[in-house]
């Protein structure tokens, strides 16, 4: 079990995410960095689809209260098992009565708390993320508060410390300046509906991502981009990385707990492999949008599943290794 | 605006696709839509079809390599698509109008050149069709709404709008299931449980349920 002893933000208990229940109006949820999440799973031995904790605010600090070991990824972040200092995308270990403190975060906007086994709430309509909006899913449906206990399951995972790359690093994109993110897009349904010139500033610009932004979608501010005339559509389907533009010419991406649907025209919609780079964005920083085809979208995709197949291999390596020792 | 007649279709990056369906936003288009739906739900690699107002969203399973193929199959069940009549359940809602959650029914009245003792009447007078289920758990989009009361969504959406409101949006109306944001105009509100994950189908209604809105109170 792990005990929370302060918390700051709204942390959650998140998995991969809840993706087939559109059809009740229930939105996805999950790892705002879904690659984090993945990568701290992958470093227990854990499925990869076991929840752990999404931390956006430091300081947070909990207490184990047995022996387990854990991993902190996403986020670069400054913390301490037991006084001990560890890196970020880092495997540790905790022995029973360990406080982790997590102190603050340099880089990056959400950090994960694996353990060995998952944190073990209930699986609701398929899966163990938080949905706030409906209040089930996590621990009964809302943020972390002190004093919660969060349920672990056993595990026969590894103990010894590993460390792996960032996916930061290894995915990292040419040309974005400090404290901005490029993110590759895709046009969407309503890119037509929009002058060359409103086409251009949404490229050109840098947006700003505003205080408003959080695991419901992320408001940007810059120039008003606005359509040829304004576009009321008829309520459809919409997932997370969708942009719509509302008629204020302000673009919001939908994110994890974004409605399922939607009526606001939509300009772009940010690929798969680049959604967890929003979710690492920071309040205040800037983002910027790259025009990308199909095609390429998927191969960034295979470029993001070869970097989680060679961390799965790495770690099957050193778990070999270790057995023969 | 020019209505196209054919249906529209374009990418949400690389995790779904959404296709429009041309025509008016009427029932028979919307039972073509649901048995389009219950065909493209057995495709391979679609994980969800998910019915919207006159459209529907496919979910990938993983991403279709062959986006061309999967245009060509939706294009051909809709044009075979018979309209698929679901005899759903009548449901009676009782709706406080006004008041402090159905704080926008005087500009309603408003914009629409009404008295609100009209916006009522003729909101409540239709027996609505359940259309989707969209936005948030157990929400439902509803059918048959007068275009007497249509309003443009809000320039920007709320943060927060109450759970039980009573909604208009453009041309469409609503009840929203829980608390949450909104770019829709809130007229009244009812107290009914839309949604409960515990229950076997967690959504109280499905689309092809009916509703009326039953006049419980006219706060002015």
């Amino acid at each position: 079990m792990i005990e929370i002893l302060s918390v700051t933000g709204p942390a959650s208990i998140q998995d991969l995410g809840r993706f087939d229940q559109y059809r009740f109006g229930v939105g996805t949820s999950g790892a705002m960095d879904d690659v984090a999440l993945r990568a701290g799973n992958i470093l227990l031995g854990n499925d990869e689809n076991a929840a752990a904790v999404e931390i956006p605010i430091m300081p947070f600090r909990l207490r184990f209260d047995r022996n387990i070991a854990f991993a902190l990824t996403g986020a670069a972040v400054e913390a301490e098992i037991a006084g001990r200092a560890i890196p970020p995308w880092w495997r540790s270990y905790a022995r029973a009565g360990d406080i982790l403190n997590i102190k603050a975060m340099s880089h990056g906007a959400r950090s994960y708390l694996a353990v060995g086994g998952g944190i073990d709430v209930p699986m609701v309509l398929g899966s163990r993320s938080t949905q706030f909006r409906g209040e089930f899913g996590g621990l009964h449906g809302r943020p972390l508060q002190v004093g919660d206990i969060l349920p672990c399951a056993t595990s026969t995972a590894a103990i010894g410390e590993f460390g792996i790359e960032p996916a930061g690093i290894t995915l990292a994109r040419p040309n974005a300046a400090a404290d901005e993110s490029i993110v590759r897009v895709i046009v969407a349904g309503e890119y037509d509906a929009f002058e060359a010139t409103a086409q251009e500033l949404f490229w050109s610009s840098s947006w700003t991502i505003t205080p408003q932004s959080n695991r419901y979608g992320y408001r940007l501010q810059g120039p008003a981009v606005k359509p040829k005339a304004p576009v009321e559509k008829r309520s459809h389907g919409i997932v997370p990385g969708v942009i719509q533009i509302p008629p204020n010419g302000q673009p919001i991406i939908q994110m994890r707990d974004a409605q399922t649907s939607g009526g606001y025209p939509k300009i772009a919609t940010v690929i798969g492999a680049d959604l967890w780079r929003v979710g690492q964005a920071r309040l205040g920083g800037k983002l910027r949008f790259e025009q990308t085809a199909y095609t390429d979208a998927l191969a960034a995709e295979d470029d993001m599943s070869a970097y989680l197949d060679r961390l799965r291999t790495n770690m099957r390596l050193v778990e070999e290794a270790g057995t023969c020792r | 605006m020019m209505v196209p007649d054919r249906p529209r279709i374009s990418l949400l990056g690389t995790s779904a696709l959404l296709f429009e369906a041309p025509g008016a936003f009427d029932l028979p288009h919307q039972r073509r839509i649901w048995a389009l739906a219950a065909t493209a739900s057995k495709w391979t690699d679609i994980r969800e079809a998910v019915p919207g107002i006159t459209n529907l969203m496919l979910t990938f399973e993983t991403p279709p390599r062959q986006l061309d193929a999967l245009i060509a199959a939706l294009n051909d069940a809709w044009d075979t698509a018979e309209g698929l009549a679901i005899g759903g359940r009548e449901i009676r809602l009782p709706v406080t109008y006004g008041g402090e959650i159905g704080s926008q029914l005087q500009s309603v009245a408003d914009h629409c050149s009404l008295s609100i003792d009209d916006v009522v009447a003729i909101h409540a007078a239709p027996l609505y069709t359940v259309f989707a289920l969209g936005s948030h758990p157990g929400y439902c989009y509803l059918g048959g709404m007068d275009p007497r009361i249509t309003m443009p969504r809000r320039q920007t959406p709320l943060q927060r709008s109450a759970g039980g409101s009573v909604s208009i949006g453009g041309s469409q109306t609503g009840v929203s299931a829980s608390p949450g944001p909104s770019g829709w105009h809130a007229i009244g509100h009812t107290s009914w449980t839309f949604f409960d994950p515990s229950w076997p189908t967690p959504a109280a209604l499905v689309p092809g349920d009916t509703i009326r809105f039953v006049i419980e109170r006219v706060i002015r």
